[in-house]
């Protein structure tokens, strides 16, 4: 019984340095996501190296969802079927996103060819309509430099 | 551990157990969090579709670039210190489903406590979020943000932000409350007489949901 009670306790530690440890794993993860967040303020909407970091805060952000899964929610150490019965319905995600987002996209290239004249991008911008945002934005441009 | 690899060859299926070794109401919690990262996933990829579709898109940075006493121009701080609340309170619910596991009454009332201040605190942050940006404008229906190239907008952005954020934010406040009814009902010696903590699991795998969902939404809306 005595024997018992310690394997528990290290059992016990054990489960506490993984928590500790996906702890560190997640704000590190997070930090970068921000500083590569922070680095697009100034990159021009349309450039590769935007679209670059884009791609790597995806990835990031998957990452960090795994960490949370498997470990805070406790699901790698279940059973492999109860695993499976989990994950294998969201794997249709994948083919959700791929379908849909080109979906989007082609939409609004078949709009810009044929119906150009039903663009959002024709409305006239108000004047003075958010000095409030400018201004921010001014702000961080001096900041920045 | 060693449990589980001396059952390895046990026959999970031919009855007289639970084939997935996992408690009959944690189970159906999963499969209610599948259903839900399905709402979700169809509000974030409906989100993106209508990106995808729209000419132009306000810079988050821009958007989101005000702090509390600072004022405006600290693009992305307020929103990092909203997901290290939601971490970290998502670090002390695992402490107490752990708590709960080696029957530490104590332990399990001081992390579910930290956890609900977390879960508060996150709530107040998303409260003050949304009164600064309807004063700058910002509603269903009104968007005073431009798109990154200066082009008028639409109110597609302003739409799904608040649309998304608003589902988000009723889940954290559906997972407080759970965590303050878990409370009572530790304090209460419910689980003590019960003789296991199963249920803070369960109210444990929900709030980690929130704080993944979280993992997406900021994402998608901050940094992307």
């Amino acid at each position: 019984m005595q024997d018992l009670r310690v394997l528990d306790d290290a059992h016990a530690k054990a489960a506490r340095r993984e928590v500790y440890k996906v702890t560190i794993i997640l704000s590190i993860l997070t930090i970068v996501e921000l500083a590569l967040g922070y680095s697009m303020v100034n990159m021009s909407e349309q450039s590769f190296s935007r679209h670059l970091i884009k791609g790597i805060i995806l990835i990031l952000m998957l990452a960090k969802a795994f960490y949370i899964v498997a470990y805070f929610m406790h699901l790698k150490h279940e059973l492999r079927n109860m695993i499976m019965t989990i994950v294998l319905p969201l794997g249709l995600f994948v083919w959700f996103i791929i379908a849909f987002l080109a979906d989007g996209n082609s939409f609004r290239e078949l709009r810009n060819k044929y119906a150009p004249y039903d663009q959002e991008s024709n409305i006239p911008v108000k004047q003075n309509q958010h000095s409030e945002q400018e201004k921010g934005t001014i702000e961080l441009k001096k900041a920045v430099e | 551990m060693s449990t589980t690899t001396a059952t390895a060859t046990t026959k999970w299926w031919s009855g007289g157990r639970s084939p997935f070794n996992v408690e009959y109401g944690k189970i159906m919690m999963w499969y209610f969090l599948m259903s839900d990262a399905f709402t979700f996933g169809a509000l974030l990829i409906s989100y993106g579709t209508t990106r995808f579709a729209t000419q132009g898109w306000p810079d988050p940075n821009h958007v989101f670039n005000s702090f509390p006493g600072l004022g405006s121009g600290y693009p992305l701080l307020f929103v990092s210190l909203m997901t290290f609340i939601l971490i970290l309170s998502s670090v002390t619910m695992v402490l107490a489903v752990q708590a709960g596991q080696n029957m530490n009454k104590r332990a399990v009332v001081s992390n579910l406590i930290f956890t609900i201040i977390g879960g508060l605190a996150f709530l107040g942050c998303q409260a003050w979020e949304w009164t600064h940006l309807h004063h700058e404008g910002a509603w269903w229906g009104r968007n005073p943000f431009l798109n990154a190239d200066g082009t008028q907008s639409t109110t597609n952005f302003t739409n799904f932000f608040f649309t998304i954020t608003g589902f988000h934010g009723f889940h954290v406040f559906s997972g407080v409350v759970i965590n303050i009814i878990m409370l009572i009902m530790t304090l209460n010696n419910t689980f003590e007489k019960r003789g296991h903590y199963l249920m803070i699991e369960k109210a444990g795998l929900y709030w980690h949901f929130v704080d993944l969902v979280w993992v997406f939404v900021f994402t998608c809306f901050y940094l992307v």
